[in-house]
C-alpha cells in the first residue's frame, strides 16, 4: 500500500507527465520531516522532496563549528513525557518513543552530527516517503476551478520531472548566506567556507561582520589563538537571556563579550555595514575605510591614494588593519525557484529573509502554499520559538490540523468534558503542555463552552494569531463564549536592554499576578470570538484583543503550577466568576443535603454525585473539611432537649446560609494563637 | 416616647384620683384649722387625719408647719386630711395639754390614734408621706427584718397572689414614699413587702447591690408551684420612683406572651404605650408548639424590657422575607417594623436590651468586611470542602503498600500478571482524585488477600501518555482490566464500600451462566457462586428458553452494562420450564431474590432493548420503603418523584415501618418516593430538618418534599399518628392545596461563592495610556464586563492598584528572605473559610 501511494499517480497534462500528488512538501529538514510525519500519521498522499540524498542537510554543513546550541537535556526529575519536550529542543514529534533525541546524544548542546544522524532514523524509522536527490528548481501554478484551492502546483526538478500537489509545503529553512555588497567585500570569507581550525588563525587580527549566534560561535572557536578579534555590525548585541528569544546571542557563545568588557583586546563595534569600505594594503593586511571615501576616487591610483578614516581622525576605532574579515550574517529564504504567479514575496523590515505569510502559515500570496520551519519564523520573530526545531514541530502540527479540516473535513482534534473538570483541564495544560509552553504567545489552547456552560471542549495548540477564523479553520463552533489559555512572559520584562536581574523581579502572590515577569500562563475570556477588525486591533505588544476578563497564573520558580491555594484557587474564582457559576467540589455528604433543601445543585454535585459518582471522602477527610469549618458535623453531641429550640449551636445552617459570615471560634482560635 | 410619657402619666393621676376617692371637701385651704372641739367632733370614721396641735405661741415650729403644709396637699389626695388644731390657752386636754405637743403629730382613723410621730421624723413632704402611709397600710406593707420572714411570706403567697418586694435604705425617703404611695394603689392587688435590712437586699440575689440605694422585686409568686425554689424574680432596673414602679407593676401585670392575629403594624400592646418595643416572634403552625416556647423563653428574658407577642403567620399575610423569625416594633410613632432573621435568643434579647450596642457591633462587622474587603476580600482562602479537606491532609503519609505503582514501562506488563486488575488514575495534584485515592488504599485494605485481584495506580500527572491511551480524560477515573476482556470503567460511587464490592462482583461474568438447575438454585439463595456467598446482594435470574435468544441476548448486554453493580445469573437449559414453573412463571422470566427477604419474585420479560432492560433492572432492584442514605440517594433521585420521608432517630418502630410499607406497596403507579431516615446513621439529615423547620420538630417526623416540582415542603401533622389512612387522607388534602408548606426549597443558583481578582482593570489602573478601549466595538458597554466590580467608580478603582503596586514593594518573589516574611505574614492572616 505504501508503495502504491508512493507511486502516486500519473496524469497527462498537455505534453508534460506529472507525478501528482495531494501534498508536496519541499524540504527533508526537520520541518519537512515533521510534516510528512503527520500526512502519513492521517495516511495522506504526500512526498517529500529533498535535494540532497539524506535528510538535514543543511545540519550536514551547519553550524560550522558542529555544536548545536539547542539544549538536550537529560533529566528533568519527572518522568512526564509532554513535560520533558519543554526541556529537549531537538526531539520532534512522533509517537516512536526511540525517537527522543536524548537516546542520541548526553550531550546538553549536541553535535549537528548527531542531529543528521537522529534526523536519517526519524525518515527511515517512521518510514516517511521522502524523495532524495531531487531538486525542485521551478514552481508554478496551474488554474482549475476543480483544485483545493483553483490551482495546483506545478513542480520541476532538475532532471526537468514534473510532479503536481494540490497543496504545496514549503520547508526549504532559509540556507541562502546573506551577503553585503561592499568595495573590498572580496577579501571577505563567508561563515560557510571559513576555516574551522583554530590554528589557522594564530596570531592574526580578525574582524567579523555580524553579531548573531554565527558570528560569536566563529569568535569563541578562535578567541584564544587570535591577537584581536572584532565584530561589526549595525545592530547593538541581543543577549538571549534578556531578550527570552533563543535566536539572540546565547550564553554558550559569549565568550567574545567577556574578553570585551574585561578589557582583552577583543571588542564589538556598531555600524552600518553598507558604509564599509576593505581595501587590501601590499603587504596582504586588510583596511577599513568607509565606502565614501571611495566614491570620487580612481582605484588605479592605488592603496595610497585611498583616506582612510585615521587620516582624518587619528583614533579612528578600526584603525588597526586585520589580516582576515570574516562574513556571518545568517540566511535567508530561496525564493529563486518560485514563478512570480505565486507571489513569494519577501518581508519587509527585519524580516526580509523570510516569505511573507499570514499567521495561519500560509502564504500571502498563493492560497495552498504553507511555509513551515525556519522559513516561517516571520510569524514570531525574535518573539518566540517558531524559528526553531523545539517551535516549528508544533506550528507544523497546527498547520496539519488546519489542513485537515480544509481539505478532509477531520475537524481539529477536541475533547468534550463537564464543567467540572474545566479548572483540572486547564491545569493539567498549563503544567505539561510543551507546545504552549515554547511556542508562547503563538500558539494557544481554545476552550469552546458549551451552552449553560455545563460542558466545554478543548483545542490544544491552535495559532492565536487565526482566532477570529477559528470557526471555519478548526470545523468548531463558538457561540457561547470561549477561553484562550496562553502563556506569556511579563509585558515589559523583556528585551535588549532590560535589567532581568532587578531586584523583586518575581510576583509571588497570586493577587499580583498580572505582573508576573517570567513565563506565565495567562487566560483570556472572550463572550464572543473576537473579530478580524478586533484583532487587528489589538493594543500593540498583545497576542490578543482586549478580553471580557482576563487572569493571570502567578509565575512559578519551577513552573509547576498546582499549589492549590495559590495557583488553582484563584483560576476557579476566575472562571467561576466568567461562568456565573459555583465551580467547587462538595462530599457526597453536602450534596445529599443540597439535594434536600435547594432546588438546584451545584456542577459537581449535578454531574457527580447525582450520576452516582458521588465522592463519598474517607473519614479522615471528612474531619479535616469539618474542622476547616467547611463541612458541618450534624451528630448531635449532646441529648439535652431542655434547650430553647433556638439556640442551638450558632453555626448550624452554614452550608446553607448566602453569605459569608466568619466562624467567629475559629478566628478566635487563630487570634489567640497569634497572641 | 414624650407624647407617651404625658399620656400615661395622666392616665396615672386619674387612676390615683379613683383609688383614694376624693376627699368629700373641695381641695380650697387643704390645711385647715381647727379648734380642737371641732376637730374632733369632726372626725369620721374610717376616714384619715393627721392632725398636730399649736399654742398661739410657738414660734420654733415654723419650719415644720411649713413642710406639713405643703405635704397636705398630697396627703390629701390619698384621702388624708391635715389638721392644724389650735389649742385655747390653759387647755390641758389631752392633745393640747402636753408639753412637747409640738414636737408631735397624731394620725387617727375615725377618732382612733393610730400612730403618734415626733416631728423630727416628718422633716420634710417624702418623709411625712411616707410615714403616714406606712402607718395607715399596715397590713398592706409588711415590713421584714430577716430573711425568715421573707421567706414565709413568699411561701404563703405562692400560687395566690405575687409580692413586691422593696428594700430602702432608711424610712422615710423618698424612695420610700414612692413604695408607699405604690402600695397605695396596688396594695390589695399584690403583698408589698419591705425592708431597711441590707442583708434581706443581699439574701435577694443581689449581691454587689449597693446598699445605699433601694431597690425593687416583683416577685411572681402567683405562677409558682414548687414550694422549695424561689419565686421568679423581676428587679425593676430604673430607680425607685411612682412612676417607674408603676410602670414596672403595670408591666408585670400584662400578659407574658401576647397571641396576635393580625398586622404587626396595627398591634398595640401596653409595651408599646409605656414606650417600650414589642418584639413579634414570627411562628407557622407546624412550629407553633416550639415558637411558644421560644417566645415565652424570651418573654421572660426580657420582661420589664419589652413586651413579646407570638404572630402565626399562617393568618396574617406578611409581605416578607419567609426566613424572618422576628419582628421588632418601636414605640416610636411611624417607626417602621424591622423583620429580622436571628439565629438564637441571645440576639433577641441584645437586640431589645441594647439597641445602640448592637449597632456598634454591626458597624463594627462591617468595617471589618470592608478591611477584609480592601485587603483580599478572602479570595485567596480556600472554600472548596474537598481541596481544603486534602491539602489539611497532606502530611499524613498514605498506606499505599498493597496498591502497586504503574509507570508507562510496567503498565501492559502488570495487566497480563493477575486475572483481574484495577488501575486507579489520578493526578496527585487533583484534590478530588486525592481524596478517592484514600478510599482505594481503604479498598485495598479490606481487600487484601483476595486472589486475583490486583491494585494499581497510575499518577497521570508522572504518565500522561497511558492516561491518554487509555482514555482517561477526567481525575479520577477508575478501570478494571481482565485478562482478555475489556476493560469496564467504575461508575459509582466514590466510596470504599462500594468499590469494594464493585470489585468483588465484577470478578463473576454478569450475567453467569449457570448451568444446572442445582446451580440456579444455590445461586438466587447467595450460595453460588461461593466467592460471593459471604456478600449479601439482591440476585437476579433471567429464565429463558433457547427460543427466546433475541431477550437473552438484551439480557446478556444488559448484564455488561450492568457488571459490578448486579448479580446477574442467567439459566436457558432445557429444563428451564421446571424452574419457571417453580416460581410460576414463564421464560423469558426474570427471578428475583432480594438479599434478606426469604422469597422469590417472578417478573416476566418483555423489554427487547438493551437500555429499557438495564432500566428495569435498575427499577427492580429499588426498595419499596427504603432507608434513603447518602449512598443510595441518587438511586431514588432518578425516578424524579416527590419523596415522602420518614425522619427518625434511630430505628423506625415496628408499627410506622407496617404503616409506610403498606402504604408504598399500595402506591398507584410509582407517584412518590416513600422512604425513611435514621438520623442516628444520617445524622446529615439534622441540617435538612433544620433548613425546613428552622428548629428539629419532634421526632418521628413525616415529610413530603416535591424536590422535582415547586420544591414545597410539607410536614404532616404531628398529632396525627402516621397509618397509612391518615397519611393517605394528608396526601389528598396537600394534593387538593389544603395544606399550606413549611416551606419551599431555594430556587437560587449556584453562584460563584466570591469574586475573582479584576486584573483586567488592575492594568488598565496601571497603564492608562494602553488602548486597551479602541479594540473595543462601540456597542460594548464597558459595564456589562462580569468581573466589574458593582458601584466601583474609577476613582476607588485606583486604590487597590497603588496599594497593590506598594506592597509588590514589599512582597519579594524570589528572594527567600522574602519568602520567609510572606510566610509568616500568611501565618497571621491564617484564617479559613467558614462559609461555603
Amino acid at each position: 500500500l505504501g508503495l502504491a501511494l508512493y507511486a502516486g499517480s500519473l496524469c497527462a497534462v498537455g505534453d508534460a507527465t506529472f507525478l501528482y500528488h495531494d501534498y508536496c512538501v519541499l524540504g527533508a529538514g526537520p520541518a519537512g520531516l515533521q510534516a510528512a510525519y503527520f500526512l502519513q500519521q492521517a495516511g495522506r498522499d504526500y512526498v517529500v522532496f529533498e535535494r540532497s540524498h539524506a535528510p538535514g542537510s543543511f545540519f550536514a554543513l551547519y553550524p560550522r563549528h558542529r555544536k548545536l546550541i539547542s539544549i538536550n537535556k537529560q533529566y528533568t526529575g519527572k518522568s512526564n513525557s509532554e513535560f520533558n519536550l519543554r526541556h529537549d529542543w531537538n526531539s520532534l514529534l512522533s509517537h516512536d518513543r526511540r525517537l527522543l533525541f536524548r537516546r542520541y546524544s548526553r550531550d546538553f548542546f549536541p553535535a549537528a552530527d548527531t542531529m543528521v544522524r537522529y534526523l536519517e532514523d526519524f525518515a527511515s524509522l517512521l518510514e516517511l516517503r521522502v524523495q532524495y536527490n531531487t531538486a525542485i528548481v521551478h514552481v508554478t501554478l496551474e488554474r482549475d476551478g476543480q483544485a483545493w484551492n483553483g490551482h495546483y502546483f506545478l513542480l520541476t526538478d532538475q532532471d526537468r520531472k514534473n510532479y503536481k500537489c494540490s497543496s504545496l509545503l514549503v520547508a526549504t529553512g532559509t540556507w541562502v548566506p546573506n551577503v553585503v555588497n561592499f568595495p573590498g567585500s572580496e577579501y571577505v570569507e563567508g561563515y560557510e567556507t571559513v576555516s574551522i581550525n583554530p590554528e589557522d588563525f594564530a596570531g592574526q587580527t580578525v574582524l567579523i561582520l555580524g553579531r548573531g549566534n554565527s558570528a560569536f560561535e566563529t569568535a569563541e572557536n578562535i578567541l584564544g589563538v587570535t591577537n584581536f578579534i572584532h565584530m561589526v555590525s549595525r545592530s547593538r548585541v541581543r543577549l538571549s537571556w534578556a531578550t527570552h528569544y533563543v535566536g539572540d546571542l546565547r550564553a554558550i557563545n559569549n565568550g567574545l563579550l567577556d574578553t570585551y568588557q574585561l578589557k582583552s583586546l577583543d571588542g564589538l563595534l556598531e555600524g552600518d555595514l553598507e558604509d564599509l569600505a576593505i581595501v587590501k594594503d601590499r603587504k596582504g593586511k586588510l583596511h577599513i575605510t568607509l565606502r565614501f571615501y571611495l566614491e570620487n576616487r580612481n582605484f588605479s591610483a592605488g592603496i595610497d591614494s585611498i583616506t582612510l578614516p585615521q587620516d582624518e581622525l587619528d583614533n579612528f576605532a578600526t584603525r588597526a588593519p586585520y589580516d582576515r574579515v570574516i562574513r556571518c550574517l545568517g540566511w535567508k529564504f530561496d525564493f529563486s525557484i518560485y514563478n512570480r504567479s505565486l507571489n513569494l514575496m519577501p518581508g519587509k523590515g527585519n524580516i526580509k529573509k523570510y516569505p511573507q505569510i499570514k499567521p495561519s502559515y500560509e502564504s500571502k500570496g498563493t492560497r495552498g502554499l504553507f511555509v513551515l520551519g525556519t522559513a516561517s519564523h516571520s510569524v514570531d520573530f525574535r518573539k518566540s520559538a517558531g524559528g526553531f526545531i523545539h517551535g516549528f514541530r508544533y506550528t507544523t502540527r497546527a498547520v496539519h490540523r488546519l489542513l485537515e479540516n480544509r481539505h478532509h473535513g477531520v475537524p481539529w482534534p477536541s475533547t468534550v468534558s463537564p464543567i467540572t473538570q474545566l479548572t483540572n483541564s486547564i491545569i493539567k495544560r498549563v503544567n505539561e503542555a510543551s507546545g504552549l509552553y515554547q511556542m508562547f504567545s503563538v500558539l494557544a489552547d481554545i476552550i469552546l463552552l458549551r451552552e449553560n456552560a455545563t460542558a466545554f471542549e478543548y483545542l490544544e495548540e491552535y495559532p492565536v494569531g487565526i482566532l477570529a477564523e477559528l470557526e471555519i479553520q478548526t470545523g468548531r463552533k463558538a457561540p457561547n463564549g470561549l477561553f484562550v489559555i496562553i502563556m506569556e512572559y511579563g509585558r515589559n520584562f523583556s528585551g535588549a536592554d532590560k535589567d532581568v536581574f532587578y531586584y523583586n523581579r518575581a510576583v509571588g502572590e497570586a493577587q499580583h499576578a498580572w505582573q508576573s515577569n517570567f513565563l506565565h500562563p495567562v487566560i483570556y475570556y472572550y463572550k464572543h470570538l473576537p473579530t478580524e477588525r478586533e484583532m487587528r486591533l489589538r493594543p500593540p505588544e498583545w497576542p490578543l484583543p482586549r478580553p471580557d476578563a482576563i487572569h493571570h497564573i502567578v509565575e512559578d520558580f519551577l513552573t509547576e503550577w498546582t499549589a492549590p491555594n495559590a495557583h488553582i484557587l484563584p483560576l476557579r474564582r476566575f472562571l467561576e466568576n466568567c461562568l456565573g457559576t459555583d465551580l467547587r467540589s462538595f462530599f457526597a455528604e453536602s450534596c445529599f443535603l443540597f439535594a434536600f433543601t435547594r432546588q438546584k445543585l451545584p456542577a459537581f454535585c449535578q454531574q457527580g454525585y447525582v450520576r452516582m459518582q458521588g465522592l463519598l471522602g474517607s473519614e479522615g477527610l471528612r474531619r479535616h473539611a469539618v474542622q476547616a469549618g467547611l463541612l458541618q458535623d450534624y451528630t448531635p453531641t449532646d441529648s439535652s432537649g431542655d434547650r430553647p429550640p433556638d439556640s442551638h449551636d450558632r453555626s448550624q445552617d452554614q452550608l446553607l446560609r448566602d453569605h459569608v459570615i466568619p466562624v467567629r471560634p475559629l478566628q478566635h482560635l487563630v487570634n489567640a494563637k497569634d497572641e | 416616647m414624650p407624647a407617651h410619657e404625658d399620656g400615661w402619666v395622666s392616665s396615672f393621676v386619674f387612676l390615683l384620683f379613683c383609688a383614694s376617692s376624693l376627699p368629700a371637701w373641695g381641695r380650697a385651704g387643704l390645711l385647715q384649722e381647727q379648734s380642737p372641739q371641732h376637730y374632733f367632733r369632726s372626725l369620721e370614721a374610717g376616714r384619715a387625719s393627721l392632725a398636730f396641735f399649736t399654742h398661739p405661741v410657738s414660734p420654733g415650729a415654723q419650719p415644720f408647719l411649713e413642710q406639713i403644709e405643703s405635704s397636705a396637699e398630697v396627703l390629701q389626695d390619698y384621702g388624708i386630711s391635715v389638721v392644724k388644731v389650735h389649742c385655747p390657752k390653759q387647755d390641758v386636754s389631752r392633745y393640747c395639754g402636753k408639753e412637747n405637743v409640738l414636737r408631735k403629730a397624731y394620725l387617727f382613723r375615725g377618732n382612733l390614734l393610730i400612730r403618734e410621730f415626733p416631728t423630727d421624723a416628718l422633716f420634710d413632704v417624702n418623709s411625712i408621706v411616707s410615714n403616714v402611709l406606712f402607718a395607715l397600710l399596715f397590713n398592706e406593707v409588711k415590713y421584714v427584718q430577716t430573711l425568715a420572714d421573707l421567706q414565709n411570706t413568699e411561701n404563703v403567697l405562692k400560687g395566690r397572689s405575687n409580692m413586691v418586694f422593696a428594700y430602702v435604705p432608711a424610712t422615710g425617703t423618698a424612695e420610700h414614699r414612692a413604695v408607699m404611695e405604690a402600695a397605695f394603689v396596688y396594695g390589695t392587688t399584690h403583698q408589698f413587702v419591705l425592708t431597711t435590712e441590707a442583708a434581706l437586699l443581699k439574701a435577694t440575689g443581689n449581691d454587689d447591690a449597693d446598699v445605699s440605694s433601694a431597690w425593687l422585686l416583683f416577685c411572681h409568686c402567683q405562677r409558682a408551684t414548687d414550694p422549695a425554689q424561689p419565686c421568679r424574680r423581676t428587679a425593676l432596673g430604673q430607680p425607685l420612683t411612682l412612676l417607674n414602679i408603676h410602670r414596672h407593676l403595670k408591666l408585670m401585670g400584662a400578659p407574658l406572651v401576647t397571641e396576635v392575629a393580625e398586622d404587626p403594624e396595627k398591634v398595640s400592646t401596653v409595651h408599646l404605650q409605656l414606650g417600650l418595643p414589642l418584639v413579634f416572634i414570627l411562628s407557622q403552625k407546624d412550629t407553633y408548639e416550639a415558637d411558644r416556647r421560644t417566645a415565652e423563653f424570651v418573654a421572660w428574658q426580657l420582661l420589664g424590657k419589652a413586651g413579646v407577642a407570638l404572630l402565626s403567620r399562617d393568618f396574617v399575610d406578611l409581605n416578607v422575607l419567609h426566613r424572618s423569625n422576628v419582628a421588632l416594633k418601636t414605640p416610636e410613632e411611624g417607626a417602621p417594623i424591622q423583620y429580622l432573621v436571628l439565629e438564637d435568643t441571645d440576639e433577641v434579647i441584645t437586640l431589645v436590651e441594647d439597641k445602640s450596642k448592637v449597632k456598634q457591633i454591626q458597624e463594627e462587622e462591617e468595617e471589618e468586611e470592608d478591611e477584609d474587603e480592601k485587603e483580599n476580600n478572602n479570595q485567596d482562602i480556600q472554600d472548596d470542602q474537598v481541596v481544603e479537606a486534602v491539602s489539611r491532609d497532606k502530611k499524613r503519609e498514605l498506606p499505599l503498600e498493597q496498591i502497586l505503582v504503574l509507570t508507562e514501562e510496567t503498565f501492559h506488563s502488570s495487566l497480563s500478571e493477575a486475572s483481574r486488575t484495577v488501575v486507579l488514575f489520578y493526578a496527585s495534584w487533583e484534590a478530588v482524585s486525592l481524596a478517592v485515592l484514600r478510599s482505594y488504599s481503604e479498598v485495598a485494605d479490606h481487600l487484601k488477600g483476595t486472589p486475583g485481584v490486583l491494585l494499581s495506580r497510575v499518577n497521570c500527572w508522572d504518565w500522561p501518555g497511558i492516561c491518554t491511551q487509555e482514555n482517561v480524560t477526567q481525575f479520577p477515573t477508575i478501570k478494571i482490566y481482565g485478562k482478555g476482556e475489556q476493560s469496564v470503567t467504575y461508575d459509582g460511587m466514590w466510596g470504599t464500600e462500594e468499590l469494594t464490592s464493585f470489585i468483588l462482583l465484577s470478578r463473576v461474568s454478569c450475567p453467569l451462566r449457570l448451568a444446572t438447575m442445582d446451580e440456579a438454585e444455590g445461586y438466587l439463595r447467595g450460595e453460588f457462586p461461593s466467592e460471593l456467598s459471604s456478600y449479601h446482594h439482591t440476585s437476579l435470574l433471567g429464565v429463558f428458553s433457547s427460543a427466546t435468544s433475541k431477550v437473552s441476548k438484551a439480557f446478556e448486554e444488559a448484564g455488561n452494562i450492568l457488571s459490578g453493580h448486579v448479580r446477574m445469573g442467567m439459566y436457558f437449559e432445557d429444563d428451564a420450564m421446571a424452574l419457571s414453573h417453580k416460581y410460576s412463571v414463564s421464560p423469558p422470566a426474570l427471578l428475583l431474590a432480594r438479599s434478606g427477604a426469604r422469597s422469590v419474585e417472578g417478573i416476566s420479560l418483555s423489554k427487547q432493548s438493551v437500555q429499557d432492560m438495564v432500566q428495569m433492572i435498575r427499577y427492580e432492584l429499588l426498595d419499596i420503603f427504603p432507608e434513603i442514605t447518602v449512598q443510595n440517594l441518587p438511586q431514588y433521585l432518578q425516578l424524579t418523584r416527590p419523596f415522602l420521608i420518614l425522619f427518625s432517630d434511630g430505628a423506625i418502630s415496628q408499627m410506622e415501618s407496617k404503616e409506610m410499607l403498606k402504604l408504598a406497596k399500595g402506591r398507584p403507579q410509582q407517584t412518590f418516593v416513600a422512604c425513611w431516615l435514621n438520623l442516628k446513621k444520617t445524622p446529615v439529615g439534622y441540617g435538612i430538618l433544620r433548613t425546613y423547620f428552622a428548629t428539629v420538630p419532634s421526632l418521628p417526623v413525616l415529610v413530603w418534599v416535591n424536590l422535582h416540582a415547586g420544591g414545597q415542603v410539607f410536614k404532616f401533622p404531628s398529632e396525627q399518628s402516621i397509618t397509612e389512612v391518615n397519611i393517605l387522607s394528608w396526601l389528598e388534602r396537600l394534593q387538593a392545596g389544603l395544606e399550606i408548606p413549611s416551606s419551599t426549597l431555594s430556587e437560587e443558583d449556584w453562584k460563584p461563592p466570591l469574586p475573582a481578582y479584576d486584573f483586567l482593570q488592575m492594568m488598565e489602573a496601571a497603564v492608562p495610556e494602553l488602548p486597551l478601549h479602541s479594540s473595543h466595538s462601540p456597542g460594548d458597554n464597558p459595564a456589562q464586563h462580569p468581573l466589574q466590580s458593582p458601584g466601583g467608580d474609577p476613582a476607588i478603582r485606583e486604590e487597590p492598584s497603588q496599594e497593590t503596586a506598594a506592597k509588590k514593594v514589599v512582597s519579594p518573589g524570589r528572594d527567600l528572605r522574602g519568602t520567609a516574611l510572606r510566610l509568616a505574614a500568611r501565618e497571621k492572616q491564617g484564617k479559613r473559610h467558614s462559609e461555603l
